[in-house]
């Protein structure tokens, strides 16, 4: 289990999380939307502690993720970057095989390979791409390599940044059918960020919206439509008027 | 009161500019110490040192080869014009041999090394910092220090007194091509003079000298790109930043260590 309590970060004068409280229990899949720059990369990147929070508390299954616990953590995450973030010194299957390669656990090489051409089949590529670079693959064959990637080592718990973005509403729709199968399949516990509102749908347990630094609404998936709040109902609907600012 | 405050400003300007200056030696003190730690622990990623040996080592061997084979023709010439004007052109190739392996071959293979070594690694590592590659080194429980620095500080540290070496010998070849074909020397007699002046610690001096300017190359094209700003214009200044800052240790430490090895 995750759980956040009044988490808080800025950069410099600009406070992007103003306290954020959320649970994410066993086997939950959350999805979290919210406005470009509203700091959902950074929530996440704050319980990864790749970003160190200015206050509040971050713990997993009961540790605190600065201490001891978050190389244990690490050892059962995976992630999906909102760029892919695949190493381009690489080739696709040793992208995809990192993992599995390194540490106290690691395979054989011969046998890191076929896990990881098993893990490309999963999300529809074939071993044909495995000794490609990651640069010569387009962007929607990246996104299916990170997420390839990301359960290459069959993680307990997996964060999604911007699954779809970028990419045409099919490859969209077929990334959301792979996320939602595989977390199935798995029975890991994940944080799904998005803005778009077909992922929601597909992935999502429950929902979090983010505005201003703070968790605006939160609930079930199906709860979501009929809620009230008109900051909620603004981003579902894509209404150009409403209570959130825009720029324009 | 406002005149006051117009009084105190460049104070004010010249204080913060104290205190970032400590507070990056603070910083890359910090660095080297994380760097010298993972070099001593394992995990050891010896794939990555083999391939960054090559990279630094083998890929930078024509720059550094070509630097030499001018330079020491150019030093040939110079030290023939300025000894003869107290008939000492017999000098040329002792001088040639001490110049290369004491400050010249060091200098600039080390020089040449940073503009090559320093902005590579800064540039690969600050646009692995701009895509994420960083961060998602470290959620595939992989340390970006253990796994980007040291094989890079360790591949320049162990490769540069090789360069050096490789350096000097063209160097001293050069000074000898020119010695031999434009000022008229022997060349059984010019070889001779350079055995017999040449000292082993004249040597050994400049290869100890070249890895301490390997291991400013790869610590400085690290730190900065491991710092590096946003975007490409972040990735762009931290490869400045990188090749200047080792270019300016190599020359500070170069001094420090001639002091250090030559003070009479
Ligand atoms: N390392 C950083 N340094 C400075 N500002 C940052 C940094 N990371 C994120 N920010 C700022 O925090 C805000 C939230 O960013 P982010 O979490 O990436 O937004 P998003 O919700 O689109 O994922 C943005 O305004 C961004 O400029
Ligand atoms: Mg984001």
């Amino acid at each position: 289990m995750i759980a956040i309590t009044d988490l808080e970060k800025s950069f410099g004068p600009k406070a992007v999380l103003r306290g954020i409280t959320l649970e994410v229990p066993k086997g939950e899949s959350l999805v979290v939307i919210g406005g470009s720059g509203t700091g959902k990369s950074v929530l996440l990147k704050c319980i990864l502690g790749l970003v160190r929070p200015d206050g509040g508390s971050i713990t997993l299954n009961g540790q605190d993720v600065t201490g001891k616990g978050r190389e244990a953590f690490l050892a059962r995450f995976g992630m999906l970057f909102q760029g892919g973030a695949l190493f381009d010194s690489l080739t696709v299957w040793q992208n995809v095989a990192f993992r599995l390669v390194r540490g106290p656990d690691r395979r054989p090489r011969a046998e890191a390979r076929a896990i990881a051409v098993e893990k490309l089949a999963r999300v529809g590529l074939g071993a044909d791409v495995a000794d490609l670079h990651p640069a010569e693959l387009s962007g929607g064959m990246q996104k299916r390599v990170g997420l390839a990637r990301a359960i290459a080592a069959d993680p307990e718990v997996i964060f999604f940044d911007e699954p779809t973005t970028g990419l045409d509403p099919i490859m969209a729709g077929v990334i959301n059918d792979l996320i939602r199968e595989i977390v199935a399949e798995m029975g890991a516990t994940t944080i799904t960020i998005t803005h778009d509102m077909s992922s929601v749908r597909a992935i999502a347990d429950k929902v979090a919206m983010l505005h201003a630094g703070k968790i605006r609404w939160h609930g079930p998936v199906a709860e979501m439509d009929s809620a009230e709040d008109p900051y909620l109902r603004q981003f579902i609907t894509g209404a150009p008027e409403g209570p959130i600012e825009t720029l324009r | 009161m406002g005149g006051g405050l117009a009084l105190l400003a460049p104070l004010a300007v010249l204080g913060r500019a104290t205190l970032a200056l400590l507070a990056g030696t603070g910083r890359l003190t910090l660095f080297v110490l994380q760097i010298l730690r993972h070099a001593l622990t394992p995990p050891w990623y010896l794939r990555e040192l083999g391939q960054q040996l090559l990279h630094i080592g083998w890929l930078s061997l024509p720059v550094v080869g070509l630097t030499a084979l001018f330079t020491g023709g150019a030093l040939a010439l110079q030290i023939y014009a300025g000894g003869s004007r107290f008939n000492a052109e017999s000098v040329v190739p002792s001088i040639v041999a001490i110049g290369m392996t004491r400050e010249l071959g060091p200098v600039l293979g080390g020089l040449m090394v940073a503009g090559r070594v320093a902005a590579a690694i800064a540039a690969e590592i600050g646009t692995m910092k701009v895509t994420e590659q960083i961060d998602a080194l470290t959620t595939l429980s992989t340390n970006p220090i253990k796994y980007l620095a040291v094989p890079r500080v360790l591949a320049a540290t162990l490769t540069l007194p090789v360069l050096v070496a490789v350096g000097d010998s063209i160097g001293i070849f050069g000074g000898f091509l020119v010695g031999t074909t434009r000022l008229g020397f022997d060349a059984a007699t010019y070889l001779d003079n350079t055995a017999d002046y040449l000292e082993l610690w004249d040597v050994i001096s400049g290869l100890i000298k070249g890895a301490a300017f390997g291991f400013i190359v790869a610590v400085m094209g690290c730190y900065h790109g491991m710092g590096s700003g946003r975007g490409a214009r972040g990735v762009g200044r931290a490869t400045t930043k990188a090749v200047v800052s080792a270019s300016i240790l190599i020359l500070g430490a170069n001094y420090l260590l001639t002091e250090v090895f030559f003070r009479a």
